[in-house]
């Protein structure tokens, strides 16, 4: 059971979705209680791995699907998991969040897409499923069937809201099929130069072959990172983010908002550290100039354009395109030539340490605000800003809530979100790119002024005087609370509770993440 | 030059076919004109990873030839394993070339490599279940608005917007 843990993650889940699909056809109330179930096993399972992965020697536990075995045959045989203390950081975080956003999504689905419950969560589930293999996988082409698991699964559950969704789901369609199938070409031209499909097994043929100079390795990487980029919905290839997140169903947004850029951030640092490897990304490539300028770009533009929202949600959507510039400009921090000074990767990365935190804390923080102005549009009845006023007095739980996630964004401590932005900052001094942390700054501001807008709006906010039924004016109010059912209220809760969590572990979760790039340096061998 | 074309001719045809497949999908203004775009597109990538998966001239298709009984591939198998424990159970040697089996085992080189196939097998699966989804809300789109006209469509969308 315990050896397989890696493989059980995505099993469960996988048997929750069918068993939703057929079951929910006669008794449709059992679709959110199995999913629910699928999302405990699966974080009870991911957490075993990581503690697996933090106990063995080599902080890794490798798991070979269908019990090919490595010592019998040639590595890339077949398909591999592989957990290092990355990914299985990540794997916790999918599903703690799939799980926090299934709840939440009791009162929305019934709403607003009645009578789909069965097809909802087996997508649902799907989706999750697909997240934590793209993270768990480490076959090239195996990680694209996963990727279009996840990506068919989310323009579904787009497509499922109002019909202005289905446009947006649609253009989400056609992008993510080009950049699925641009990774899948540059597969092809790794296969072609290595004849293999495992990722280990790439990088070590890339090195020992001495392939690291061949234009077809060029273009490989090439195909794959603007195939990862449209995903990653970074700067200027984000066009379809904000139509497609703002619009979707609520629930659905509360899912795919915190993990789908996230993951696909990971697939980058997995793409360009276990792939292709440093000594390639960062002394052959020398991109590090370029990407970060468009990473500067993109946090500059994804702040200002949320400036200019009236929208709650589309605000939001915009900030992830700004969060996603911290990531990739974090991940390319490092300057070229650094390996062949003789530097050690760790010693040089904190902006790679910023990178990877951020992950997880964007995630949990893009959860928690999600999931807060979910249930704000609920009391509301709007999604615009104005029409927030007065929230606090409604509902002063979720707003608390609301507040913990907007200090996070902005940067506070003790939240997560302070903790990553100062790796983040850290890693351009050491690089010396000012740019960079003049940006972070700079955003941080504009999440300031932002979310101080709404605070403002909601805290001193008068409510409109509504007629009552005599023709008295009276203050909606002076009602009292009208506060949140607990299913919403609980998830929030959480999500808030685990932005301090993360914020307050720092220390244990850097540490992870300098000792995986420590591996990484070594060679990726442990 | 007309060597350079003629050598490299699938891969001419796939990229060809591939920039063909990008532009409907960007630039048609129908969207079931930028499907068939998206279709093309696919098919140029498995065009591409059937190509690779060639040898040369001679090289035939993965199925191992009927000379008798000797050369079905679960009697290969089973001629393997056996003299495996005639010559003392050496099982870890099963997928390595080091262990003769005599003619049993023909020459690789003989075959193309089946694998690109099989995963284009997986992407052609892919591509059926994206055409189908894509499909599906083209359908709920028109149902909704009546258009598969791009500019038609975003025009009302932004009507709705406002609205």
């Amino acid at each position: 059971m315990v050896e397989h843990a890696p493989v059980l993650l995505m099993v469960v889940p996988l048997l929750a979705a069918v068993f939703c699909a057929l079951l929910g056809l006669r008794w449709k109330a059992l679709c959110l209680p199995l999913t629910i179930i699928g999302f405990i096993a699966a974080l009870y399972f991911s957490v075993i791995t990581f503690l697996q992965v933090s106990a063995s020697s080599d902080h890794q536990v490798i798991y070979f699907l269908g019990g090919w075995n490595a010592s019998e045959f040639p590595r890339g045989v077949g398909i591999e998991y592989r957990v290092d203390l990355l990914n299985g950081m990540l794997l916790i975080v999918i599903a703690a969040v799939a799980l926090l956003a299934a709840i939440f999504s009791k009162q929305f689905v019934s709403m607003e897409t009645p009578g789909k419950e069965p097809q909802y969560y087996a997508l649902f589930l799907l989706l999750a499923v697909g997240l934590m293999g793209m993270t768990i996988t480490a076959d090239a082409f195996n990680l694209y069937v996963l990727l279009e698991v996840s990506s068919l699964t989310s323009y579904a559950l787009i497509a499922m809201g109002s019909r202005r969704a289905s446009v947006a789901a649609f253009q989400y369609l056609i992008m993510g099929t080009i950049g699925a199938s641009f990774y899948l070409l540059g597969v092809g031209y790794l296969y072609i130069k290595t004849g293999s499909l495992n990722m280990q097994g790439i990088h070590d043929i890339l090195i020992g072959e001495g392939l690291l100079e061949s234009p077809a390795v060029y273009v490989a990487f090439l195909l794959i990172f603007v195939g990862v980029w449209i995903k990653l919905a970074f700067f200027p290839l984000s066009t379809w983010l904000p139509n497609a997140y703002s619009r979707a169903p609520t629930a659905t947004g509360c899912i795919i908002a915190p993990l789908m850029t996230k993951v696909s951030v990971y697939i980058m640092l997995r793409i360009m550290l276990t792939v292709f490897g440093p000594e390639y990304v960062y002394d052959e490539l020398s991109w590090s100039g370029p990407m970060v300028w468009i990473a500067v770009v993109a946090i500059i533009a994804g702040s200002i354009l949320a400036l200019g929202q009236k929208d709650l949600r589309r605000m939001l959507s915009y900030l992830i395109i700004a969060e996603v510039g911290y990531m990739v400009g974090g991940a390319w921090l490092l300057a070229p030539g650094g390996m062949a000074r003789g530097e050690s990767l760790y010693s040089t990365a904190t902006g790679l340490v910023g990178t990877g935190y951020h992950i997880i804390s964007d995630a949990a923080m893009t959860l928690c605000l999600f999931l807060a102005v979910g249930a704000m549009i609920v009391k509301a009845g709007s999604s615009r800003i104005e029409d927030m006023k007065g929230l606090f007095r409604k509902c002063p739980v979720t707003m608390a809530c609301f507040v913990v996630g907007a200090l996070a964004m902005i940067g506070v401590p003790p939240t997560c979100g302070f903790f990553s932005k100062w790796y983040l900052i850290s890693g351009a001094f050491e690089a010396g790119r000012w740019e960079f942390a003049a940006a972070l700054i700079i955003s941080s501001l504009v999440n300031a002024v932002l979310f101080f807008r709404i605070i403002e709006f909601a805290y001193f906010g008068k409510l409109p005087e509504v007629d009552d039924a005599h023709g008295h004016h009276q203050r909606h109010d002076e009602g009292g609370m009208e506060e949140n059912p607990p299913s919403m209220l609980v998830p929030l809760v959480l999500a808030s509770v685990a932005l301090i969590a993360i914020g307050l572990f720092n220390k244990e979760i850097a540490g992870y993440l300098s000792q995986f790039l420590n591996t990484v340096a070594m060679g990726g061998q442990g | 030059m007309e060597e350079f074309i003629q050598s490299r001719f699938n891969y001419w045809i796939y990229v060809i076919l591939m920039m063909i497949g990008l532009w409907g999908m960007i630039s048609k203004n129908n969207l079931i004109k930028k499907l068939i775009g998206m279709s093309i597109f696919q098919t140029a990538i498995i065009l591409f990873y059937v190509s690779v998966a060639v040898k040369s001239e001679t090289a035939n298709i993965p199925i191992l030839p009927h000379h008798g009984h000797d050369y079905s591939p679960k009697i290969a198998f089973a001629h393997a394993v056996s003299d495996d424990h005639e010559n003392g159970g050496h099982d870890d040697h099963a997928g390595h070339q080091a262990h003769p089996v005599g003619p049993k085992i023909p020459d690789p080189d003989g075959y193309a490599n089946p694998l690109p196939h099989v995963l284009m097998l997986t992407a052609i699966v892919v591509g059926v279940a994206t055409l189908g989804l894509a499909l599906a809300i083209t359908q709920k789109i028109y149902r909704e608005y009546g258009t598969l006209e791009e500019d038609q469509l975003l025009e009302k969308v932004r009507a709705d917007d406002h609205g």
